[in-house]
Order: C-alpha cells, then sequence, then structure tokens
C-alpha cells in the first residue's frame, strides 16, 4: 500500500509513502503513482520510507524510474528516512551517490 | 538410582557405566562422582527442539559414548554381576543386533493384586516370537549392539529427510500457484521466473523418484531458484542502468548528480538470497528453505532409537529386524526392579504400553513393512491387536446383561454348524494356553486382560486421536481420594459400574426364569454362570485399588 500526500505542501511537491514490502508486487504501482503525480504537476516527489520494512532491486528500480521521470519533468525525487535494510542495499549498489538519503521529509522538501 | 549405579558398576564383565540423567539434578552428578561412573545430561542442542523422553535420552547418549554393545537398565533395575557374561556370548553371531532378558520385580508380594509380574510374557511369549526371530525389544535389561542402532540411524536420517524434501516440494507446488497470482501483478519477467521455480520443483521431483540423491538434488533445486532470482535482478539492473543513463544526459539540474555505474558486482549482492526479488515473496522464501538436509528441526539429525513412539523400544526392534537383523530372548533372570505400588501408578504404565504399540500399530504397521517376514509380522501385530480387544469385553460384559435382561441371544444359531466351529476352537485355544502356560501364574493376566477394558479402549482412541490429529495422549486422572489415604474408586468407576450391571441382569435374569418369562432355563443357567465369571475377573481391580504396596502391608504387620 502506497499513501500520497499533498496536503499543506507546495502545489509542485508531493510526499509517496509505501508501507511494508517495497518489491516485485508493489514497485509497479509505485512507478505508475510517480508517473501520476509528476502528470499532475507535482514533479518534486519526497519518498518517505519510514514505513517500509524491505526493499529489493525491484523497488530500487521503481525509485530510479520515478527519479528519471521526476527530473525528465524538471523535478526531483528524494528519499527519507532511509530504514537500516534500504540503507545497506543502497550502499551496497552505491544507488547512494545517486540518491542521497535525507533524515526526515521536512528536510528532503526543505533543501535546495 | 545409586544401588542400580553400584550395581552396574559392579558387574564383573569390562565395561564402562553411564548415568542418563534427563533431569540434569546436581545431586545425580554428585552421586555419579561419588560412584566413579560417568554422568551425562543432554547436550545444548536439545534445547527448545523436541525432547523425545526415553528415546531421545538413549540417542543424546549414543553419541557422547563409543562401546560397542550398551546394557541399557532402567534407574530401578538393579544388574547381577554376570550380566553381561550371560548376554554377550550371543553376539559372536554378527546378525544379532539385542538380545532382551525378562524383567522381574522385587517388590511384588505372592498374590500380587496389581498384576507387576509378566511371568507370561518373559516366557512363553518372547520364546515364541524368539522362534520367529521376532523376540521383543522391552527397553531395559537389554544389550543392543551399537552398529546395528546406528545403521537404523542413518537409514532413518536418510528417510526423513527425503519424506521432508517431498513434503516441502509439494507445499511448494501450492505456494507457487498462489504466488503466481501475486506475481501477474508485478508483470510477465516475474510469472516466468516463478514458471522457471515451478519446473524446478517437478524437477526435483521426479529426480527423487528416479533414486537421485537428496543432497544433490535439493542443491540443483537451489541453484534453479537462484538462476530464476538473477535473471529476475538482471532485468531490474539493466532497467536502472538506463534510467541513470537517461538522467546522466539532462541537462543538470539544481543537484549536480554523480551517475556512477552500477557494476557487474551490485548484481551478485542484489541476487543474494534474502533480497532477490523472489525472495520477497514470503511463501516462496519459506519453500527454498525447508528443502535442505540438516534436519534442523531435530536435536540431532541421526536419532538411532525410533521416535514414533512413546514406546520407543517395540518400534526400534521392529525396525532392526526389518533390515535383517536378529534378536534374541535370554530366559534368566538377571536384573530385578521395581514395580508401581498404587494402582494409579499401574494404571498410567499399562496406559503408556498400550497407548505407544498402537502408535506403532498407526504409524508403521508391521503387516505392511517391507524386509520383515510374514512370522515377524503377525507376532508385532498379534501383540498390537490384543490391545485392542477392550472392545471384545464390552459385547463380553453386554451380552448377559442383554439376555438377562431382555431374552435376547448374543447369536441367533446356537446349532449344530455354529457349535462345531466354536467348540474345537475352545478346546484347542484353552489346551494351548495350558501347554504354554504349564506351571506358570497366569491368572492374574487373564484377569486384566479383560478388567482394564476401559483402559485398553481409550489408548485406542487417543493413540487414534494423537496420529491422526496430533493430539496429546494425556494422563490417567488420579482421584484426591489417593491423597487423603483412602482407595481411590474414582479409577475404576467403568469396572465397578459394569459389575453393577452384572449383578442386577443376574438378579433380573433369575425373576424372570422363576416367573416364567426367560426363553430357556438353560440359557438363564449359562448366563448367570458367565455372569459370574465375569465378576470374578472384574474383581480383580477392587483388590487392586484396596492394594496399599508391599511395604505399606509389611509396616502393618509389624505394628501389629
Amino acid at each position: 500500500m502506497i499513501d500520497v500526500e499533498t496536503e499543506g505542501l507546495a502545489p509542485d511537491t508531493a510526499v509517496l509513502r509505501p508501507h511494508g514490502r517495497l518489491n516485485m508486487v508493489l514497485a509497479p504501482r509505485m512507478r505508475e503513482l510517480v508517473a501520476t503525480t509528476v502528470e499532475g504537476g507535482r514533479s518534486r516527489v519526497v519518498v518517505d520510507l519510514g514505513s517500509t520494512e524491505f526493499m529489493d532491486s525491484s523497488g530500487l528500480g521503481a525509485l530510479i524510474a520515478g527519479l528519471k521521470t521526476a527530473r525528465q519533468a524538471g523535478g526531483d525525487l528524494r528519499i527519507a528516512a532511509v530504514p537500516e535494510q534500504v540503507r545497506t542495499v543502497l550502499s551496497l549498489t552505491n544507488l547512494d551517490r545517486v540518491l542521497r538519503p535525507h533524515g526526515t521529509v521536512e528536510q528532503a522538501v526543505g533543501e535546495g | 538410582m545409586t544401588t542400580t549405579a553400584r550395581a552396574a558398576a559392579a558387574i564383573r564383565y569390562p565395561h564402562r557405566t553411564w548415568i542418563l540423567d534427563d533431569g540434569a539434578r546436581p545431586e545425580m552428578r554428585e552421586a555419579a562422582e561419588a560412584l566413579g561412573v560417568g554422568y551425562l545430561t543432554r547436550s545444548e542442542d536439545w534445547a527448545d527442539r523436541p525432547r523425545h523422553a526415553k528415546a531421545g535420552n538413549l540417542n543424546n547418549a549414543l553419541f557422547a559414548t563409543e562401546g560397542e554393545f550398551l546394557l541399557i537398565l532402567d534407574a530401578d533395575q538393579i544388574p547381577e554381576p554376570r550380566i553381561l557374561d550371560r548376554t554377550l556370548g550371543y553376539f559372536s553371531d554378527h546378525d544379532v543386533a539385542l538380545v532382551q532378558t525378562p524383567q522381574w520385580f522385587s517388590n511384588v508380594t505372592e498374590a500380587d493384586p496389581l498384576g507387576s509380574q509378566a511371568p507370561l510374557f518373559y516366557g512363553p511369549i518372547q520364546q515364541g516370537k524368539d522362534g520367529w526371530n521376532a523376540a521383543f525389544f522391552c527397553g531395559s535389561n537389554a544389550v543392543v549392539r551399537r552398529e546395528a542402532l546406528m545403521q537404523l540411524g542413518i537409514l532413518g536420517y536418510v528417510r526423513e529427510v527425503e519424506r521432508g524434501v517431498r513434503r516441502a516440494l509439494r507445499s511448494g507446488r501450492d505456494l507457487l500457484r498462489r504466488a503466481r497470482h501475486e506475481a501477474l501483478a508485478a508483470g510477465p519477467e516475474a510469472v516466468a521466473a516463478l514458471d522457471h521455480v515451478r519446473s524446478a520443483v517437478d524437477d526435483a521431483m521426479a529426480a527423487l523418484d528416479a533414486g537421485h540423491p537428496v543432497a544433490e538434488v535439493t542443491y540443483r533445486f537451489q541453484r534453479a531458484v537462484d538462476d530464476a532470482a538473477r535473471g529476475l535482478v538482471t532485468t531490474d539492473v539493466e532497467r536502472m542502468r538506463a534510467d541513470l543513463a537517461v538522467i546522466g544526459e539532462l541537462p543538470t539540474g539544481r543537484h549536480g548528480l554523480d551517475v556512477a555505474a552500477v557494476g557487474d558486482d551490485v548484481l551478485d549482492q542484489l541476487s543474494a538470497r534474502e533480497w532477490s526479488p523472489l525472495g520477497a515473496i514470503e511463501s516462496v522464501r519459506a519453500l527454498v528453505g525447508s528443502v535442505d538436509v540438516d534436519r534442523g528441526d531435530e536435536a540431532q539429525p541421526v536419532m538411532p532409537m525410533a521416535t514414533i513412539s512413546v514406546t520407543e523400544d517395540m518400534a526400534t526392534a521392529m525396525r532392526l529386524h526389518a533390515f535383517g537383523w536378529r534378536s534374541v530372548f535370554h530366559h534368566e533372570i538377571l536384573a530385578t526392579g521395581l514395580a508401581p505400588e498404587d494402582l494409579g501408578t499401574m494404571l498410567h504404565q499399562r496406559l503408556r504400553w498400550a497407548q505407544g504399540t498402537l502408535q506403532v500399530m498407526l504409524r508403521e504397521n508391521p503387516l505392511v513393512q517391507r524386509g520383515l517376514s510374514w512370522g515377524q509380522r503377525l507376532m508385532y501385530f498379534a501383540t498390537m491387536w490384543s490391545y485392542l480387544s477392550g472392545f471384545a469385553a464390552l459385547v463380553y460384559i453386554a451380552a448377559p446383561v442383554i439376555y438377562l435382561c431382555f431374552g435376547v441371544k448374543p447369536v441367533q444359531s446356537f446349532g449344530g454348524d455354529f457349535l462345531s466351529r466354536l467348540i474345537p476352537f475352545l478346546v484347542v485355544n484353552q489346551l494351548l494356553f495350558l501347554v504354554v502356560g504349564w506351571g506358570i501364574r497366569t491368572w492374574r493376566g487373564q484377569q486384566y486382560s479383560l478388567a482394564l477394558f476401559p483402559l485398553w479402549i481409550r489408548a485406542t482412541t487417543t493413540a487414534v486421536a494423537n496420529v491422526l490429529f496430533g493430539r496429546s495422549l494425556g494422563f490417567v486422572v488420579t482421584s484426591k481420594e489417593r491423597r487423603t489415604g483412602g482407595p481411590s474408586w474414582g479409577l475404576i468407576r467403568p469396572q465397578l459400574i459394569a459389575m453393577g450391571l452384572l449383578v442386577v441382569a443376574a438378579a433380573a435374569g433369575i425373576v424372570r426364569a422363576v416367573l416364567g418369562y426367560a426363553p430357556t432355563v438353560q440359557g438363564t443357567v449359562v448366563n448367570v454362570a458367565w455372569v459370574v465369571y465375569d465378576l470374578v475377573v472384574l474383581s480383580v481391580v477392587i483388590q487392586a485399588v484396596r492394594f496399599r504396596g508391599s511395604d505399606a502391608d509389611a509396616s502393618e504387620e509389624e505394628s501389629t
């Protein structure tokens, strides 16, 4: 399940919050959500991983695909509240150099 | 216990003595040290795993000791110094795996109200079974060959592992079907990967059926699953690389971005089992984990003593026989033990024996065990079958009651045809019993085989519930009266009810005969005689429930 939050945010910003396991099953939904959010004019996307228990290569792929979509629309995709397991996967793949983990959603929204 | 250990240490033939303390009591360890005998408790592997009672205790000890032959003694069985000299000779026959000697109890009075001595079993019955190479293993006072037990353990391990792998593969099929449904949402690659795993399951099953080694089959299966996962990760990683390349070509935005190439080592890392997209589907991961060869659910992968029953001895001996080993019954009392001294304990012990025997019958029915001769199959089955007699006892008791009260005959034909078949059977049966049991006190045994009918019925129903539905075997409920010192009448309530019914029926039958309602006078006479026989047989439980133990008798005599 993925929550989308826009209330109280700037008109170009949205927070996506995947719950549980961001894996093969949930990843396609994630890609789709980023695409529709960006199409709807909110190209600055923050993915709050605070309640994500697990991520595999499909989940990572969805984040990168989201980053591409957001960048192509002139926006950005940032990740926040990254749990330990996801941090490990990111550093193993060097993807932490592409997607820098932010401490909180506010920090991710605030910077730049 | 220390008496037994001291006597065991004093056995003449060179040997080592071990106390196998399942309770790991410090005072027992001290006693063992004081006596200079070995002391063993369960290893750490047994924590949080099935303990398998006595079988588990022996299996634990088998891996901590090294003797070629093992004399097994219950804690109260005091051996004679010559026990090994008298029994080891049989093992010069290299096919002999087991020598069983009788169990004899020193604390039993002449009258033996609890029927503890089993001279018929540790005599003609075991001798007869021995003639068919089917002498039973009775758990104590027996010498076993380590090599035979180990062989059982190894073969059992192989069988259990294969069974476990098959079970996992079968449930894997169901899991994959469900996972496939989930994967439809995740795209064609996921579905293809699951189909790949599914065909790996089929291949593994076929390879097992073709007799390929289990280790090889599971290794190949896990490789196939890894390949499927790797295929999926490869797709994901390639897509990521393409996306990153696109991002790299975009005019740099507000953030500079280090679009490092995702290296090939990343592929390996992400394919590692716990992070693979296939592993992400919980059910498939569980399947992969269970298809392995270490029997992680047991304390030891190799369990020489059978653990399928609470009477591990019978199950173990039957497996030994099935693998072609020989057993011997040595008819000489070489150890003396202590029998239960009250009815509650005795009933509990008998219930356990009956339940254990019926567990073996239901789990490994001797009639269909490969490797057993027909003589052996019948020897084992006859003992198991005898525990079903509780139901026959109900008929024995009900038949005269129904006849005397309602005039309904148990069989419609008492004509020549029926009698010409029944009478020779009864006569030959009794004659054989007389010949076989000559000079042996068999009356107590006969009484109890009928009088304990409620216990046999309960053993049957609980064993069936245990084997088929995994229920606990339960305990004999000991009534509170025992604590206050009075007889525990509650233990024999069914027998008391049966006796009451028989008495009422006899009275009713006589009244009916006097008033002329009975079909025939002979019928009434025969059935009243039958009732008297039943009452005499059942009366043993009244003696038993009033029995205060042999020591109590003695002290009472002294005080008067």
